[in-house]
């Protein structure tokens, strides 16, 4: 495998205008009323710009498969956390 | 993974340096503090399944503008962060130089935003224990306590990415970091990039929830 990544600054440039151009964008619709879709639209949006960070900045597009794996095992732990810790809340009824 | 261990004898007869490896553990580490971060995240989702209405009125106090240019800061930071490392795998070692001094630059502004930011909530009484939060619902006081902790442990990690960096500038400079041994300004990058992706999450959470 090679150590060197792409050394291209135009696409990391692209990147960087891509992200911006999100946060633009979830700072306007975060101006609109969408109710219930207003968190899962912002973290749609968040783990859009993530996945460019990790893939781009982070080269995990290019880099061993391996890291990947490592990626997906550690969000899927997280997840996994975050479903039980939900499936608790839920049925547990009112807390005060 | 022949070609990975790279025999290095330029200057010091026969260095072994495992660049994989190094990578690896860095990614490694990255994992813990993912884990710390997404223990906190837990923590905040759950009170605001409990106390939605508490929540966006606390978020309502907080400065969107100041949260933007934070991101777009960060943002930016990251980009010149990536750019430093493919400036020294160009041998561009001055530009890679100017580059990481913009980064730490950025973080600094970052830093001193937050700084107004938290003195003026702390200012109006909005702290722990606070003279406004006497009169706040649970829900609110609750916000306000995991927005403390989580903007500061951020921002600590925010310092230390400057520091991590900083050190980077000087091996760039002393040429201890060079086109063909790069790992450890990439390593920094990783770091500095998982914090821009923690504030990626935090921004949305805690200054967009209207």
């Amino acid at each position: 495998m090679e150590n060197t990544h792409s050394t291209n600054y135009g696409t990391y440039i692209l990147i960087w205008l891509g992200l911006v151009a999100l946060t633009t964008l979830t700072v306007a619709i975060a101006g609109l009323n969408l109710a219930s879709l207003t968190v899962v639209v912002a973290l749609a949006i968040a783990t859009t710009k993530s996945l460019l960070v990790a893939n781009y900045f982070m080269h995990v597009k290019s880099d061993s498969r391996v890291f990947k794996v490592f990626i997906i095992v550690c969000i899927t732990i997280f997840l996994t956390m975050i479903i039980l810790t939900f499936v608790d809340l839920i049925y547990r009824g009112p807390v005060k | 993974m022949d070609n990975e261990a790279v025999m290095e004898s330029k200057h010091t007869g026969h260095t072994h340096r495992d660049d994989v490896g190094s990578k690896m553990g860095m990614w490694l580490f990255l994992f813990t503090e993912l884990i710390l971060f997404g223990g906190m995240f837990i923590l905040y989702a759950s009170y605001r399944f409990m106390y939605s209405d508490d929540f966006r009125a606390a978020a309502m106090r907080l400065d969107t503008i100041v949260g933007t240019v934070n991101t777009i800061l960060l943002l930016t930071s990251s980009l010149t962060a990536v750019l430093s490392l493919a400036a020294i795998q160009k041998k561009q070692k001055l530009f890679s130089m100017y580059l990481l001094g913009f980064t730490i630059v950025c973080g600094g502004a970052f830093l001193i935003n937050k700084y107004f930011e938290w003195s003026t909530k702390i200012h109006h009484g909005f702290y722990p224990q606070g003279p406004e939060m006497a009169n706040l619902p649970d829900g609110e006081v609750v916000f306000y306590g995991l927005y403390y902790v989580m903007t500061g442990l951020h921002a600590l990690h925010v310092i230390v990415g400057m520091v991590f960096l900083a050190v980077m500038f000087v091996f760039v400079y002393k040429e201890k970091v060079t086109f063909d041994n790069s790992q450890k300004l990439e390593n920094a990058g990783l770091y500095w990039h998982l914090v821009d992706i923690i504030w990626i999450f935090l921004f949305p959470l805690f200054y967009l929830i209207h």
